[in-house]
């Protein structure tokens, strides 16, 4: 397309890498086929072509379910566990004869069961429809008959339709834009729902439509768009338009996509493109991975056994009972004459002569009684005691961010014990670790360098380099700082801590290389992308910029006497101090180009032209990349200013280089003709061929100076790593900055410490360096992985001497960069590079990308096999929380992506020692407990069935009545269970974050290992033993009463029963370690339920209750005997369980064991050496100050 | 209360100095300085809650407009959310402590032991004559085939035999038991085979009694079912010197049995009456409800081995005294090998003779003793501190990091 008119010129002058057209070659030639059939006509909806179309509407629906399919597709859901179906099953066997017991008492339980999880998903369902309403139901305004706009809701809106969108509203559908309130028609667009980037996209209508800007004009609009079909892709677009005769081609650069948000314009028309689930953000939900703990995938083996188990005691049953029956048959006379065989009829199938058929349904018959082993209510009860955990995590006041206003939260419940688990973080620094704000605080101009401030990092790096000071002087020069700061009653402005008087207040102009100072002003003021808002009211300026970075440069510009406040699409305007007059006069500077920043060129800049039509090209960026663009006469400061970078760098600073460049005006046109044709090509290499222009231009550069930008340590951030790291949890930290950066802030969040061996690993030698500048890209391959090879070997040679002893060093800190990183995570390196990287304490990745975090994530959760937790607060941190065990979102500044990618969310990085040490811990431990505590409670039950159907030659009749076996696993068992799920503390949180090695227990999974299940099922087993052969050997023959009634079959029953119900509520209270009245009530009340059940169950009818009628009240209860078996039996059964807790927390204790005695020790546990845990830092500086308060108070 | 006050105040004038946020937990009495991006603890030597009850948690701020001494502080109290959602509830926390398990162990010891001696005290009052007479009482020409005799309609089956003498009073009332072993009255076919609709009143329901369910008639057998069918029918008589003993039949089972689930309005009709003969027969002209035989009958025993009542015997029997039954032995437990017994019992408050009670109870009460003896020596032969942490040794590098920072 040729370019004519001059406006447009222009334009293409200002948005330098944007406004380039498509030509008709390329994807415009697929139009139309496979792939690209999409018609829409313009502005006539109702066109009966347009109808024909039958596009989807605009409504969006994410639900699971509907209201017609949500019984069967959630029931098929339920069926889709192992254990459900096996309970299905038994249910629908259980309505034939086969059944030991009577059908409703099997369904019951598992309607309850299926019931209360159908119920859950309902109450989630319906929320994600209320979301859906209200999406569906917001307005917008559309373009009707009577060629007005009116509003209607988004769910109303159909393809083709033309509406107009506000500011800061979103877009109800993609849109192609039509024309915009700037006559240009451009329009600024937010993309933070989509891809989590928070700078302003440009969009741009065609010429030919952006005309349209009335509502007058657009009554004779009619075009048709031909266009791609619904696809997920967010980053391109194929499409042409005819429109008054031509056809233009169409590209991203039209689009509006659903979610995202107008900025910055007035309003813009747009024509609706794709609607409801056809446009890209809906194409591309797809639900994140979803993500398992490993505790129930362990969980699913324990089942898979305990079926194992059932199996072969049913099969054993039938074996016997098969061998029984084919005694019964002796010569054609039957021994057991009492059990008559007989018709077909009868209840039990028993026929001697065919003892393998009886053996066969007596299999049957058995996998429905042993049923009791599977915990069918062990999934629902996990699920809420999961949820309701979530929602401790949720409402902690610990966890809640007053600044932001933001808690904890707990996206899924499924990994709530996984958090206890943790083997190692993998962190992204900033926005993590840093609050990414930014804040200007030095810079070196003219090789002098400016800004008193002092760092974090440079006061733990004082304080490192000094030793540990005893009485803390040092820390009273600290302290000194902070109260010289307050006297100073300075207005605080963010993204600013700088103070120097010597160029304050406009006393730069004193400075020896005042010129010098300007023009490093004027480059921050006008080498940027930020945009300028004014307040109405108060008159003041402030910025929204790519990246805080930026913002502060311009601010630190602006406080410095260069205000930038105004962007028209030409020039840039300032408020400037004129250092010859000392007044304020605004400057306009037409603005040519921009180059604009990317991570390869690594630095931007502008082409102006001043006022006084001189052209100059500034220019700021990585000092690797502005100081060999430098002229030879532009290094008049080149080595103090390395100096200062250094110093800079150190002191945990991001650096940034600034230069400029006065450019000659033929040179320049000759130079501007070549750029825009290269702008202006459609081939492959074009980016590459506009990187050579820019690069081509940005020469002969004069150094001006340096900035310097600390994004400053969250709060608590070393105290918490610290913390983590005595939890036994390793820390890598991934960081895009520089390694020196990243070095130091790793010491100041003491991540490194001083006693630490540091391994670098690094490309940054000389002879790679050389083989660069040579450029033989084979050769530096060979040259780096030799390299990355020999380097770690020396560091496992290293470890390797540590661990022999005979290195004083102990522990070891591994720093890569991001290019030996991409060497090492290759396949023949993975191994070895892996091998020391697990045996450092702690690790930092530098310059790495988003994709080499993600790959490291893998390779860490692969290799170790153990669990990995990834936290990160940027969109470029996504691909690492979802590959990882668990993904931890700070919501923090950048965008919502990473917390919506992520399992919980915190505020501040802080907060995770306390979702870990605490909330992880406690809910390993509950988790694990329960789970255990299931299944001891169901064998227990179960086995007593077992060993009463070995007294009664395996006919399969159960030793209790249907309905107490239906109800114990719903009444008399679970509550207490829940109980423990959701409370149980084993120490409290205070203590857990005090002694931060409890955690250990998690990490080496000692509450989840095979012995602990095992030795529970076994506790389990003999419990069942004990219960039955104590039962039935005092009980039987002789009578249990002084009236000398003896024990039948009900009797037994009852008694065994209760044994059981207090055993398994007893051996719950004497393994939980916190009462509260909560569990008090479950626990004694379950116990308490069941004498209520027994007595309301009995006394009704006894064709309902058949052997339960009356027999508590009228036989069991008046007998002593009956109480003595009970208080035997649950003694003597929990006696082994006791003793070796007594003996083991005593003599062998677990590491909980000794804390809790520790607490028991100390009364007022709370003041166990406090002091101690002081650190020196603010024990001097609160000496300091009590010194102080008492020379004031004199 | 006073040092509390003046403690906060100090608190409060550094954190005005520092310019910083002052939390004070009073859980834990320590305060919490915000400096900066530092949080540091600050401990207390006193306990908050003394000075300030009902509240947990103060936020001190600090105004930072004026630094002088007459600064204007104010106070944001901020009541905890709840102490629920903190999982900061009341709670008992047991822990075995030393003195806990001895105490434990030594209680279960003092109850037990006594329990166990007085359960075998009542056990050995009681007076258990037991004889068993299955095969003695099979004529000796029958001895190779015992099922032919029992099953034969022409053999004596009338048995005379002496009990063992009586070996101490037994006083009234004294209880006749038979005793059948290997006999699975809990087969679930057995279970199973019976009506209580039926019995309870609803003559013509004999669904799952097949297949005793019709008589030859066609006409529904009540009592039906393989239980009534199988009906126990050895019959007993006791004489001491020629003097017989009267046998008790009533209010030999539960009374609700009698009322709620036997019928007084149903007679048995057509019992016996199908192809085979089982076991007794019962008198037609006496409703179900005070046929007790048959009740006692029809609870079904929990083990292969079982007792049921038979009688009681309204009178003492003295010392010595010696008893002749004259049995019927009529019931056929000769086919699967089971056997018969009589057995004549007092009772006591624990029931009938039940010496394993009060062994295990003395056992079990003599190992907790055991334990908490081995418990104490071992306390002493290896002491340790409790809550040593010596072997937690984070613990030392706890204080490390700390220092070094």
């Amino acid at each position: 397309m040729p370019r004519e008119g001059k406006r447009t010129i222009l334009f293409s002058k200002l948005y330098s890498f944007a406004c380039w057209r498509v030509k008709f070659e390329d994807v415009h030639a697929d139009i139309g086929t496979r792939g690209y059939s999409r018609v829409v006509y313009c502005n006539e909806p109702d066109n009966s072509e347009a109808m024909q179309l039958r596009y989807r509407g605009n409504y969006v629906s994410t639900t699971k379910y509907s209201a017609a399919n949500f019984i069967p597709k959630s029931l098929f859901e339920q069926f889709r566990r192992v254990a459900n179906i096996y309970f299905l099953v038994v249910a629908c066997v259980s309505f034939s004869p086969l059944a030991p017991f009577k059908a409703v008492s099997v369904l019951v339980p598992l309607l309850v069961v299926i019931g209360a999880t159908m119920v859950k998903e309902a109450i989630e369902d319906w929320r994600r429809r209320k979301q859906d309403v209200e999406a569906n139901n917001r307005k917008v305004k559309v373009y009707g008959r009577n060629n007005t706009f009116i509003e209607t809701r988004w769910k109303k809106l159909r393809v083709g339709d033309i509406v107009k969108v506000h500011k800061n509203e979103y877009f109800p559908a993609d849109l192609f834009l039509l024309s915009s309130s700037y006559e240009d028609g451009v329009c600024y667009v937010e993309t933070m729902n989509l891809d989590g980037e928070t700078n302003l996209k440009l969009k741009r209508a065609l010429e030919v439509t952006s005309l349209l800007n009335d509502e007058n004009s657009l009554e004779r609009f009619r075009a048709m768009m031909k266009c791609e079909d619904p696809n997920e892709n967010l980053y391109s677009f194929v499409g042409t338009l005819d429109y008054n005769g031509g056809k233009y081609p169409l590209s991203l650069q039209q689009m509006l996509l659903r979610d995202s948000k107008l900025k910055n314009t007035e309003h813009v028309y747009g024509v609706v493109v794709f609607t409801g689930h056809d446009t890209k953000v809906m194409q591309n939900a797809t639900d994140p991975p979803s993500k398992r703990s490993k505790i129930e995938m362990k969980m699913d083996k324990i089942i898979f056994i305990l079926f194992s188990i059932l199996f072969v005691i049913a099969l054993a049953g039938s074996f016997f009972f098969g061998v029984y029956t084919k005694k019964d048959d002796s010569g054609g006379k039957i021994t057991r004459w009492y059990l008559r065989p007989g018709p077909k009829d009868s209840v039990v199938y028993y026929d001697p002569k065919r003892p393998a058929l009886a053996a066969l349904l007596h299999f049957l018959t058995a996998l429905m009684l042993y049923g009791y082993l599977i915990p069918i209510s062990l999934y629902v009860s996990i699920e809420m005691v999961k949820v309701l955990q979530s929602i401790f995590i949720n409402r902690d006041q610990d966890m809640y961010y007053e600044e932001t206003d933001r808690p904890a939260r707990a996206r899924t419940s499924n990994l709530n014990e996984e958090l206890g688990q943790i083997d190692m973080i993998l962190s992204d620094k900033t926005g993590t670790l840093t609050c990414n704000s930014m804040e200007f605080i030095k810079c070196s101009i003219a090789g002098t360098g400016y800004g008193h401030g002092m760092t974090e990092v440079e006061m733990a790096l004082a304080n490192r380099r000094e030793g540990v000071p005893e009485n803390g002087h040092i820390a009273s020069d600290v302290a000194e700082r902070s109260i010289g700061d307050a006297d100073g009653s300075r207005k605080l402005i963010k993204g600013f801590n700088f103070s120097d008087e010597r160029i304050m207040n406009g006393h730069w102009v004193n400075e020896p290389h005042s010129d010098t100072i300007q023009k490093f002003l004027r480059v921050l003021a006008i080498c940027h992308t930020a945009l300028p808002v004014v307040n109405k009211q108060t008159g003041e300026i402030s910025y929204e910029a790519e990246s805080p970075d930026e913002a502060a440069f311009v601010i630190a510009a602006r406080e410095l006497g260069f205000e930038f406040f105004e962007r028209t699409q030409t020039s840039i305007s300032l408020h400037e101090l004129d250092y010859k007059t000392g007044e304020k006069v605004d400057r306009e500077y037409e603005l040519l180009q921009i180059l604009e920043f990317n991570s390869s060129r690594k630095r931007m800049s502008v082409i102006v032209r001043s006022p006084e039509n001189r052209l100059f090209l500034l220019c700021k960026g990585a000092d690797s990349a502005i100081f060999e663009r430098l002229a030879k006469d532009g290094r008049q400061f080149e080595v103090q200013t390395k100096g200062h970078i250094h110093k800079y760098a150190e002191a945990g600073l991001r650096t940034l280089v600034v230069a400029y460049r006065e450019l000659g005006v033929e040179e320049y046109k000759v130079w501007e003709q070549m750029f825009l044709k290269a702008k202006a090509s459609l081939t492959e290499d074009r980016d590459a061929l506009i990187d050579e222009l820019a690069d081509k231009i940005e020469r002969e550069l004069i150094l001006l100076g340096v900035t310097a930008v600390e994004d400053k340590l969250q709060k608590g951030v070393p105290e918490c790593i610290s913390k983590l790291a005595l939890a036994g949890i390793k820390i890598w930290v991934l960081t895009g900055d520089k390694m020196e950066t990243a070095v130091n802030i790793g010491y100041a969040c003491s991540l490194l410490r001083q006693d630490m061996k540091r391994i670098v690993i690094s490309l940054d030698s000389p002879d790679i360096n050389a083989l660069e500048k040579q450029g033989d890209k084979g050769a530096i391959q060979k040259a780096c992985l030799a390299s990355i090879r020999k380097q770690i070997g020396e560091g496992s040679s290293q470890i390797d001497e540590a661990r022999k002893g005979s290195s004083s060093a102990k522990a070891f800190g591994l720093i890569i960069d991001g290019k030996s990183l991409e060497y090492s995570l290759k396949k023949d390196l993975e191994m070895s590079f892996f091998e020391l990287a697990i045996n450092c304490a702690s690790v930092i990745c530098c310059r790495s990308t988003p994709k080499q975090k993600a790959l490291v994530t893998r390779l860490v959760k692969n290799k170790t096999g153990k669990i990995t937790l990834a936290i990160g607060d940027g969109a470029n941190d996504v691909g690492m929380l979802q590959e990882a065990d668990i993904g931890v979102g700070i919501s923090g500044v950048e965008g919502m992506q990473a917390v919506m990618a992520s399992d919980f969310s915190i505020a501040q990085f802080r907060f995770l020692e306390r979702l870990l040490l605490v909330h992880g811990h406690w809910c390993y431990r509950r988790i694990s407990m329960m789970i255990c505590y299931f299944f001891y409670k169901n064998i227990t039950f179960g086995f007593t069935l077992f060993w009463f159907e070995a007294h009664n030659s395996f006919s399969g009749l159960p030793a209790y009545n249907d309905w107490y076996m239906s109800c114990y696993n719903v009444f008399f068992t679970s509550l207490p269970v829940i109980a423990l799920g959701v409370f149980d503390q084993d120490v409290s949180a205070r203590l857990c974050l005090k002694y931060p090695s409890l955690y250990l227990e998690g990490v080496e999974n000692i509450l989840f290992s095979w012995i602990r299940i095992i030795g529970w099922m076994f506790n389990g087993l003999l419990s069942s033993i004990i219960i039955f052969f104590f039962t039935t050997n005092s009980m039987i023959p002789q009578p249990f009463r002084r009236d000398g009634q003896v024990t039948d079959y009900e009797v037994l029953g009852v008694t065994m029963y209760t044994c059981v119900v207090w055993v398994v509520n007893c051996q719950m209270a004497i393994s939980i370690n916190y009462f509260t009245w909560i569990q008090h009530l479950f626990i004694w009340g379950s116990i308490a339920f069941w004498y209520i059940f027994l007595v309301v169950y009995g006394s009704i009818s006894p064709i309902r209750s058949t052997t339960a009628y009356q027999v508590f009240v009228e036989e069991c209860a008046p007998s002593p005997l009956y109480w003595l078996v009970t208080l035997l039996v649950v003694i003597c059964t929990l006696l082994p369980y006791f003793s070796y807790r007594a003996f083991q927390t005593r003599f062998k204790p677990m590491r909980h064991d000794v804390i809790q005695q520790k607490r028991l020790l100390s009364h007022n546990d709370d003041q166990i050496d406090a002091s101690g845990e002081l650190p020196v830092r603010v024990r001097g500086k609160l000496q300091h100050l009590r010194q102080r308060l008492r020379e004031r108070e004199s | 209360m006073e040092a509390a006050v003046h403690e906060v105040t100090k608190l409060l004038r550094l954190a005005e100095l520092l310019q910083c946020t002052a939390t004070i937990n009073a859980y834990n009495n320590s305060c919490y300085l915000l400096v900066g991006s530092t949080v540091s603890l600050f401990p207390f030597r006193f306990s908050i809650q003394q000075c300030f009850p009902a509240m947990s948690l103060y936020e001190l701020k600090c105004s930072t407009e004026n630094i002088s001494m007459e600064h204007r502080t104010y106070f944001t109290i901020k009541f905890p959310d709840s102490r629920f959602s903190q999982q900061e509830l009341p709670a008992c926390k047991p822990i075995l402590s030393p003195g806990w398990v001895v105490s434990i162990f030594i209680t279960i010891g003092i109850v037990f032991i006594p329990i166990g001696f007085a359960a075998l005290f009542a056990s050995e009052r009681v007076v258990e004559l037991q004889f068993k007479y299955d095969q003695d009482c099979v004529p000796p020409k029958y001895k190779n085939d015992m099922v032919a005799y029992i099953q034969s309609n022409k053999t004596d089956k009338t048995c005379m035999r002496k009990m063992p003498a009586v070996s101490s009073k037994m006083k009234a009332p004294i209880y006749v038991y038979y005793q059948i072993d290997h006999y699975f009255q809990n087969h679930r076919r057995y279970v199973k085979s019976r009506n209580d609709k039926q019995l309870r009143g609803d003559e013509n329901n004999t669904a799952d009694c097949a297949p005793e369910r019709y008589a030859k008639n066609g006409q529904p057998i009540v009592p039906c079912g393989l239980i009534a069918w199988s009906l126990f029918n050895d019959t007993y008589k006791f004489s001491v010197q020629n003097k017989s003993i009267a046998v008790s039949k009533k209010d030999i089972t539960w009374k609700s049995d009698r009322e709620k689930k036997f019928s007084s309005k149903v007679y048995p009709k057509n019992f016996q009456e199908g192809g085979l003969i089982g076991g007794a027969k019962l008198n037609s002209s006496i409703p179900l409800s005070e046929q007790e035989d048959l009740i006692v009958w029809m609870r079904t025993a929990a083990l292969p081995s079982f007792r049921k009542l038979y009688g009681r015997i309204e009178e003492d029997l003295e010392a010595h005294d010696q008893i002749t039954i004259e049995l019927q032995n009529n019931y056929n437990t000769y086919s699967f090998k089971g056997s018969k017994s009589i057995i004549i019992s007092t009772a006591s408050w624990i029931g009938g003779k039940n010496d394993l009670m009060g062994i295990a109870y003395l056992t079990i009460g003599g190992m907790s003793l055991f334990l908490a003896i081995c418990f104490i020596l071992m306390y002493v032969l290896k002491p340790r501190p409790l809550g040593d942490t010596s072997y937690l040794s984070w613990n030392r590098n706890a204080s490390g990091v700390n220092l070094r920072f």
